[in-house]
């Protein structure tokens, strides 16, 4: 078969017809693939709510986001995600698990850029049993800054940087966590199930 | 068939050679020695005699094994010289298997590769102490006190350089108050790598290599000069930034400066090259000292403008005789 | 064209990452350890395959002006589609290699054999050229990523070798892929030759 003439005609229904048909193939598979994806990020979620709860069965009553922290409420505490901008590679967001008392739970290090090996290490370093352990700790009583800076809480060897930002994402979560705190009457009414974005 | 063979000019021979200058450097390297043995005792020892012999072992072994070359190359200084720049910008505490490690990459993936000594773009030692601080940071940023003398169980400290990147980080200038006196950094009572600790020490080594014509002043000059005036813009902004002086005298910049970016093959050859190279050592490590995530900027500062090398041998190209400029 | 001949030059004479040295982004990014490195490599070789077989069949409807833009076009569809599925079905390799996906488009390897194999050959071959060139990245980027698990964490495929202690953190990092990449390029050369 001879090939089509790079003339204006062909050339407009030829891409017409290939993005068409792109956009349609496009269309179909992100149908299909819509639902798990929003599953195994719930999935996620709910796995890392749990996780920072040391909770079995978690049921998420509330949402609610202040200056891009977001707390969900549940019946066990509440799970707060901060970030800070600030870590040794870059963002930084850690999921934290307060107790009604504030006291930390667990914690969970969603996103990092942080060095494999150093920074990295901060999803076990402040973990129960490790060197820089913070669970049980609460912010309200404790200093919860790396002991270079007069606080209580070791630094991973050698990643001061990412120590910091790790403590700073605490610090917000804690303070989302307390400003929630006296506001629980109205603030149940306006929260929404916003996290599919915003996770 | 004999003929008579005339090559081109020069006919005149300085009496110079390869094996002259890198035992000239070797000398100069003394007193920064002696220092380092009085400071750090029988780890610097270790240190840099396991250094040395893993240097020459991989010169001689790669060259021998893996080029096939017959002629031997070891004699001429230069690996021993690599050696015992590697180990002076270690930690004088550091596991033996990581300084054999630093040797191997030193010399093999820093000169070799490239085909042996005249042809490596880069500074050897300064690659072998850089893919080491990159790989074991947490060795290698835990430093001695001086005069801690055993080899094992030395107490670690903060260098001077850490107490400047805390006090920027932090805009806290009282951190700086920690900082060991101007004198004793000059001496090298103070933490460090072997080699780093004592200022006057090396700064005997580069009179020596002056005098005795082995470099000239236009790099270490320019370096030590673009570096204080720097620091002294900084420390006038805000005394948050060491005193200039405190810059000059810690850490490896001395080191650097008087023995590192000096190296013949990765240094440009006409002096106006030579205070490019120089100014831009100087600007990037204090730099990468005030804002980069490593304390210490000498050894990349020096790395990068090894790179671009060429390019001012290529700007600064001595006009021919009778060329007209334009 | 014989078909062991067309995979045979993907896989080892005409290697993408080892000779013709395309695509070097996503060898030298996501070779962190074998698995990404495997995984990145078969994600590339299922749209190689099917961008190869896709524009074979339709290379005689694109006009010659417009057939850089109908190629990108059809390639960011696969890639799209293939980024969609993992994310559905495989979220632990989406965490892994998440940002270097939709980066395959651009990977010059898929460009390259849609414009100097696909669109001059016909459909078996250049599906026979998609899984040689696909297999050739695969094993590269699969040995590639060996290497760096081995020399930084003393693991191959996670399974220990020596302990995590004596792994030189450089080879997880960006220098250490340039590295070892210069040295399997240098080695597999000696080898050659």
């Amino acid at each position: 078969m001879k090939k089509l003439q790079s003339t204006w005609y062909n050339m407009s229904i030829v891409l017409t017809l290939i993005s068409v048909v792109a956009g349609a193939a496009l269309a179909y598979v992100n149908d299909i693939t819509y639902e798990p994806i929003q599953k195994i990020k719930e999935q996620q979620l709910q796995d890392g709510i749990k996780a920072v709860l040391s909770a079995d069965k978690v049921k998420v009553q509330s949402v609610d986001t202040l200056d891009g922290v977001i707390v969900y409420v549940t019946n066990k505490g509440k799970a707060v995600q901060a970030s800070d901008p600030n870590g040794f590679g870059g963002k930084l967001t850690v999921l934290v698990g307060f107790d009604k008392r504030g006291a930390i739970q667990g914690y969970r290090v969603l996103e990092s850029a942080e060095t494999p090996g150093l920074g990295a290490k901060a999803a076990e370093w402040f973990q129960k049993g490790s060197k820089g352990c913070i669970i049980g700790m609460s912010p309200a009583k404790n200093n919860m800054t790396v002991k270079q800076d007069g606080g209580d809480v070791d630094a991973i060897t050698a990643s001061t940087i990412t120590s910091r930002a790790f403590l700073r994402c605490v610090n917000a979560a804690y303070e989302a966590f307390a400003k929630g705190a006296e506001t629980e009457t109205d603030g149940e009414s306006g929260a929404t199930r916003q996290y599919d974005d915003n996770y | 068939m004999n003929k008579l063979i005339v090559s081109l000019s020069p006919h005149v021979h300085s009496g110079d050679s390869i094996e002259k200058n890198m035992y000239g450097v070797v000398i100069a390297l003394v007193p920064a020695l002696l220092c380092s043995l009085y400071f750090f005792g029988l780890g610097a020892l270790v240190v840099l005699l396991t250094s040395v012999l893993s240097c020459v072992f991989f010169e001689w072994s790669i060259s021998r094994f893996i080029l096939g070359r017959q002629e031997l190359t070891v004699t001429d200084g230069s690996a021993i010289l690599t050696g015992m720049l590697l180990g002076f910008n270690l930690p004088s505490n550091l596991p033996i298997w990581i300084i054999i490690v630093g040797a191997l990459v030193a010399i093999g993936v820093g000169k070799m590769t490239f085909g042996g000594l005249g042809q490596n773009p880069f500074n050897p030692a300064l690659v072998g102490r850089v893919f080491l601080l990159i790989s074991f940071p947490v060795a290698m940023t835990s430093w001695p006190e001086s005069g801690s003398f055993s080899y094992a169980d030395a107490a670690t400290g903060a260098t001077p350089l850490y107490i400047m990147g805390q006090a920027i980080s932090e805009q806290d200038a009282s951190l700086l108050k920690q900082l060991p006196s101007a004198f004793d950094m000059l001496v090298g009572r103070t933490g460090g790598s072997l080699g780093e600790v004592s200022a006057l020490a090396l700064l005997i080594g580069a009179l020596y290599m002056i005098w005795r014509k082995i470099i000239t002043w236009h790099i270490p000059v320019s370096i030590l000069a673009t570096v204080f005036v720097l620091a002294g813009v900084l420390h006038l902004v805000s005394p948050c930034y060491a005193d200039p002086v405190s810059v000059v005298l810690s850490g490896g910049l001395m080191l650097g400066a008087c023995f590192m970016a000096t190296d013949y093959v990765t240094s440009p050859m006409t002096p106006k090259g030579q205070i490019i190279y120089g100014i831009a050592i100087g600007f990037l490590t204090v730099v990468i000292r005030a804002w980069g995530a490593y304390p210490e900027g000498m050894s990349f500062a020096i790395l990068i403008m090894n790179a671009f090398v060429p390019l001012i041998n290529n700007y600064c190209k001595p006009k021919l005789f009778g060329e007209v400029s334009r | 064209m014989n078909q062991i001949k067309v995979l045979w030059n993907g896989i080892v004479k005409e290697n993408p990452t080892f000779v013709l040295l395309l695509g070097m982004c996503p060898t030298l990014g996501t070779t962190s350890s074998a698995v990404n490195g495997m995984s990145m490599g078969l994600a590339t070789m299922a749209v190689l395959v099917f961008s190869n077989l896709i524009i074979s069949l339709i290379k005689n409807f694109i006009p010659d002006m417009v057939r850089i833009p109908s190629f990108i076009v059809v390639i960011a569809s696969l890639v799209t589609i293939l980024q969609m599925v993992i994310k559905a079905y495989a979220p632990e390799i989406d965490a892994s290699l998440g940002l270097f996906i939709p980066l395959i488009v651009v990977n010059c390897i898929i460009l390259g054999r849609a414009e100097a194999f696909a669109a001059k050959n016909g459909p078996i071959s250049s599906i026979s050229d998609g899984i040689g060139m696909g297999l050739g990245f695969t094993i590269a980027l699969t040995l590639l990523g060996a290497v760096r698990e081995l020399l930084g964490t003393g693991r191959v495929f996670s399974f220990e070798i020596f302990s995590e202690d004596y792994g030189a953190l450089v080879f997880v990092l960006a220098p250490g892929a340039f590295i070892a990449l210069g040295y399997l390029i240098a080695i597999v050369n000696r080898i050659k030759n």
